[in-house]
């Protein structure tokens, strides 16, 4: 399936972006993951959005998603793990599938996650980011999953029904984890091991294990589009939204300081305006 | 040369060829490996009559040769030369990522 612009991420700056490019008559995915992962709807009152004060983060979010859905904006739920840009498309995998799309948007809010120590060493060789995806080559072994994200329990679930044996670090454990999944309280992580991971280190407890799943929010946006310019771990983007790759533009937090709402919205604006531009002149050419 | 869909004993023949290979480990349940396979036929079409075999093995059907190569993480793109692993990447990537290995080894 094929979509004129593909956004990732659902908060004020995805959501902005969408309904904008859908004003202008594209069609439009947005790819987020679950909402309690937005830093918005941990708000628990914004006083300084223009005309609307005292709404919780989460009615705010409740409005921006029915406002997009009324304009006919698509959305899918998923952890979107790459994004490929092939002649003047690009290809946007999503869990186990894979979407297509003229323009890209990306509203990823701020990825604070810094990479753990071992984490780009042992990529491909025990550190994953898809449980969907590397699950399987894990089967009979042991594997540690660290959830930085709300849907990592289910993913933990996932990998323990596919036959691993799976340990669950995070800083605390979530409520709907299951009871006979073991759970270790960490935050200072290291993984370690030789030619594969064999260790991770949670707070100074040692982990054997066979693989490590990291399942944050998004992935880092760097990791997501190789080749992507971001300074101090924004997104460098110019007024327009424009990226350093041509048909990939930012929007909201994932762009830098001031991390506000009305920020996010206007941004998402005129990403979404300049994106719907960009398709409408290279289909001229 | 069309993409090769590789079982254990056509890879084994190949490997023993003395042509450059470059092998896509790959899975029907995994986003990123469909984001490479269009990559990879495009590649099968470029490098048409030239000294290389370029193929895809499926590690939930061919689980040994997974297993034989440790791969673990999909998709994995191996190149061998001589029956030995020379290079491999990780992830899926444009094109030039993987043209570029197959022009230095070629």
């Amino acid at each position: 399936m094929s979509y004129d612009i593909l956004v990732i991420g659902a908060g004020p700056a995805g959501l902005s972006a969408a309904l904008q490019a859908r004003v202008r008559g594209k069609s439009v995915l947005v790819v987020a993951g679950d909402d309690r992962d937005n830093a918005l709807y941990k708000a628990h009152q914004v006083d300084n959005y223009l005309g609307l004060p005292g709404l919780t983060g989460a009615e705010l979010l409740d409005r921006f998603a029915a406002h997009a859905r009324e304009t006919g904006v698509e959305r899918r739920t998923g952890r979107v793990l790459g994004v490929m840009p092939v002649g003047d498309r690009f290809y946007v995998s999503i869990d186990s599938d894979m979407k297509e799309a003229g323009a890209v948007i990306l509203a990823l809010g701020v990825s604070r996650g810094k990479k753990y120590p071992g984490e780009a060493e042992f990529l491909g060789r025990g550190v994953s980011y898809c449980a969907t995806c590397d699950g399987a080559l894990y089967r009979e072994k042991r594997v540690a999953v660290v959830g930085l994200s709300a849907d990592a329990p289910e993913e933990a679930a996932f990998l323990k029904q596919l036959g691993c044996q799976v340990t669950y670090v995070a800083a605390k454990r979530p409520e709907h984890l299951e009871n006979d999944i073991p759970f270790v309280k960490g935050v200072k992580l290291e993984i370690r091991g030789e030619k594969a991971v064999t260790v991770l280190e949670a707070d100074g407890e040692e982990i054997p294990c066979d693989g490590v799943f990291l399942l944050r929010p998004s992935l880092a946006p760097a990791d997501l589009l190789p080749g992507l310019e971001t300074d101090g771990g924004y997104i460098t983007a110019d007024r327009d939204g424009r990226t350093n790759i041509p048909g990939v533009f930012a929007a909201g937090d994932c762009t830098g300081l001031p991390l506000q709402v009305s920020k996010a919205v206007g941004e998402g604006l005129v990403a979404g305006l300049r994106a719907a531009e960009y398709l409408d002149q290279t289909r001229q050419k | 040369m069309a993409l090769i869909h590789f079982n254990e004993a056509g890879f084994d023949k190949a490997l023993q060829s003395d042509k450059l290979m470059m092998v896509d480990f790959w899975a029907t349940w995994c986003g990123p490996c469909k984001m490479l396979t269009p990559v990879m036929e495009q590649l099968a079409r470029e490098y048409e009559g030239k000294d290389v075999i370029i193929g895809k093995v499926d590690v939930d059907e061919e689980t040994p040769l997974a297993q034989r190569y440790g791969v673990m993480s999909v998709p994995t793109v191996i190149f061998f030369r001589d029956g030995k692993e020379i290079e491999r990447k990780v992830g899926a990537m444009p094109p030039a990522a993987y043209s570029t290995v197959l022009d230095a080894n070629l």
